[in-house]
């Protein structure tokens, strides 16, 4: 299986080599009448079919969102769901116009790969899970503990690197498949499960008795999971980008799903500006209508809306906002100033 | 003269009397398979009872999440609320009633075999299945007779699994049929192209296939031009299971004795003719079981469509299983369980079917 990532790189590079895709994706969307949107053919949270045949997440809301700031319904949207093979190529193919899909943004792949990310989405890392009465409460008590891991992963690198830094030693218990690791944990042949955060939240509702089970407050790794677009139409770029920011920034003005047309004649200029009041450049700058942003949020949303509906307390992956906050609020989600 | 009159001969008389020695003569005749009967038994006696509670009593049949996780058994409910995902995919509700006709169309077609004896029933069989697949197409896509266009992305769950499945089984009969002839024809050229591509497609995984035609293949094409993933899988199956087939029509090929084909030749039939109506009928039925091999294996591997994004069956049942409207440990052991039923089914049909079918051309030929 170590071939596919291989062959789907040189793949993509054979692309970005020859790096020939159309400049004019706006149009081509507008012409089209619908966004072709790459997703996760199922995870928990983000990208899913409900119980109708819709597709809804976390992910899901950035393609609905853009959808809705530029062809003005955010219903028309063609989800492609991705394997992690072919994920890249069928953004530089063409086959999708964005892709939106818990894709960690990293160096090789804004660069040699041929990616521009938006703004991170969602901030992951890798996490520890253990059980409740092991009285545990930090990565950093789990000297000499049995760690289940998946073999030949990043997890299991990030993993050894965080014990021998910290001079602790454990024992890996080490399986092929992310499902073999949680069943070995959820029978008790490990202390540890250890995987990235969203992940885990998830998968401790499909173990025996979630209860039992606890996340440690550590997170040993970074990845930022970012929508991304193809290099060569920066036009395009700039939208996907600023309809990211343009949820955050709702969020700290306090616009919401339900406020967002009484917002629309607020008093405070930046949010007047932001939501296309009269007189209001951002339309122009970005190439579409100064009402953009307003039909964004209105049909999806300000991001602190989307993470609760989706991923949030509330729902049943009950996952904290912690990095993913406000800066305000002590987060890491800040968005550029619409000026 | 006098007539001696035979009695008809008896049946030696039944030495088991009774339920009692029926169990005595079948169950316990000496202590080596009275104890296989006892151990039998007994885990007959663990594991039967638990598995009716988990699949019957103790399942969730209706509500949602939390039902299935107050329950101690199956959580059918899961399957219930998403049948109509897991039969027809994402494909519009309005426009269910064109898969059932589909599926309507293809058990039609297979019941022209069981047909007795009519007029011209060759063609009407031979034309069935070539009209099969433009008849559903037609009908799941829409487009050219004025039906709304579904576009294969919204295509998903058993139907496309029998889609995947009846076109690589309809498209690789013939590949391997010609590939088979080309195997052993007498033109260098044709020969050599069909043994490459043969053996090139059986030495690589079904898996590396379907990863060329949905990842490789749009890189190679010219801008702009971009094939349906569906198409692209389909025919990657066909070709796949093609160089199969024709290794198994090969061998209904080499079974003919050469007097036959010598009689054809020595009737004034040309190439065409004899193979048509000399050779391959009889090569045919001969590797019937092969056949029908290669076929369960199609229904089998189209679970593989998995990876490259498409939602087959079990595609669409993994998804259901990780939305987190039913993330419970009840849920995925019941998915898991439905999908295998289904596939089951579908696989024990065809094998039935394929026994009834040998028994019927069979005829004459029985061993």
């Amino acid at each position: 299986m170590k071939i596919y990532p291989i062959l789907t790189t040189a793949a993509a590079l054979a692309v970005a080599a020859g790096g020939a895709v159309s400049a004019q994706t706006l149009e081509e969307v507008r012409e089209r009448g619908h966004l072709n949107c790459g997703v996760s053919p199922g995870v928990t949270g983000f990208s899913n079919p409900d119980d109708e045949g819709n597709w809804s997440g976390f992910d899901v809301e950035v393609c609905r969102a853009v959808a809705a700031a530029v062809l003005e319904d955010a219903d028309a949207v063609r989800y492609t769901p991705l394997s992690n093979t072919e994920r890249f190529t069928a953004l530089q193919s063409g086959e999708i116009d964005m892709l939106s899909r818990t894709t960690t943004r990293t160096l090789n792949r804004d660069t040699a790969l041929g990616l521009n990310f938006a703004p991170v989405m969602f901030y992951d890392g890798q996490g520890f899970m253990v059980r409740q009465d092991m009285g545990v409460s930090s990565v950093l008590e789990l000297d000499g503990a049995t760690v289940c891991t998946s073999a030949g992963s990043t997890t299991e690198l990030n993993l050894a690197d965080y014990f021998e830094a910290n001079g602790m030693s454990y024992e890996p218990v080490r399986f092929d498949r992310a499902d073999e690791v949680l069943a070995a944990y959820d029978a008790g042949r490990c202390d540890v499960y250890t995987s990235d955060r969203s992940g885990l939240a998830a998968r401790r509702l499909v173990m025996t008795n979630p209860a039992e089970h606890v996340m440690l407050p550590e997170t040993i790794s970074k990845e930022p999971l970012a929508p991304a677009v193809r290099h060569g139409d920066d036009q395009w770029f700039d939208i996907v980008t600023w309809t990211v920011y343009a949820l955050i920034e709702a969020e700290e003005y306090g616009v919401t799903q339900g406020n967002v047309d009484e917002m629309a004649n607020s008093e405070n200029p930046n949010i007047a500006r932001m939501l296309g009041a009269e007189g209001s450049p951002v339309g122009e700058w970005i190439g579409l209508d100064n009402k953009w942003v307003h039909r964004a949020i209105a049909a999806v949303g300000n991001y602190g809306e989307i993470f609760e509906r989706h991923v949030g307390p509330n729902t049943p992956l009950e996952i904290e906002r912690g990095m993913n906050a406000l800066h305000t609020n002590g987060g890491l989600q800040y968005a550029m100033p619409f000026k | 003269m006098t007539d001696t009159l035979t009695p008809p001969p008896l049946k030696a008389p039944s030495t088991v009397i009774g339920p009692l020695d029926w169990i005595r003569k079948n169950l316990f005749p000496d202590w080596r398979q009275g104890l296989l009967t006892i151990v039998v038994l007994w885990l007959l006696v663990r594991t039967v009872p638990p598995l009716i509670d988990w699949l019957f009593l103790d399942a969730a049949w209706a509500g949602d999440r939390d039902d299935c996780v107050a329950a101690s058994g199956a959580c059918w409910a899961f399957v219930n609320a998403r049948w109509g995902q897991f039969i027809y995919g994402f494909y519009p509700v309005e426009h269910r009633w064109r898969v059932d006709l589909s599926m309507l169309t293809l058990v039609a077609s297979i019941a022209v075999l069981f047909l007795p004896r009519v007029a011209h029933k060759g063609w009407i069989i031979t034309g069935s299945f070539v009209a099969l697949p433009v008849i559903c197409f037609a009908l799941l896509h829409g487009g050219p007779i004025g039906l709304e266009i579904v576009p294969t992305d919204r295509w998903g769950g058993f139907m496309l699994t029998l889609v995947v499945a009846v076109a690589g089984m309809l498209g690789a009969l013939p590949i391997g049929i010609l590939l088979a002839l080309g195997r052993r024809s007498q033109m260098p050229a044709i020969r050599i192209f069909c043994v490459t591509f043969i053996e090139l497609f059986r030495a690589v995984p079904l898996i590396t296939v379907l990863f060329m035609a949905s990842v490789m293949l749009p890189l190679f094409m010219p801008q702009g031009f971009s094939m349906d993933k569906l198409l692209r899988a389909l025919i990657g199956v066909a070709l796949f299971n093609g160089a199969l087939m024709a290794e198994v029509v090969r061998g209904g090929l080499q079974a003919i004795p050469k007097g036959q084909f010598e009689a054809a030749t020595a009737s004034g039939m040309g190439y065409w003719k004899m193979m048509i109506f000399v050779v391959l009928p009889q090569a045919l039925r001969t590797v019937i079981p092969g056949l029908v091999n290669t076929y369960v294996a199609i229904i089998k591997d189209t679970t593989l469509v998995l990876i490259i994004g498409l939602f087959d069956l079990l595609g669409i049942v993994q998804a259901g299983i990780a939305s987190s409207d039913w993330l419970a440990p009840s849920v995925t052991t019941s998915g898991y369980v439905f999908a295998g039923f289904g596939f089951w089914a579908l696989c024990f049909s065809l094998s039935r079917y394929s026994m009834y079918l040998e028994g019927k051309l069979n005829t004459g030929r029985q061993r």
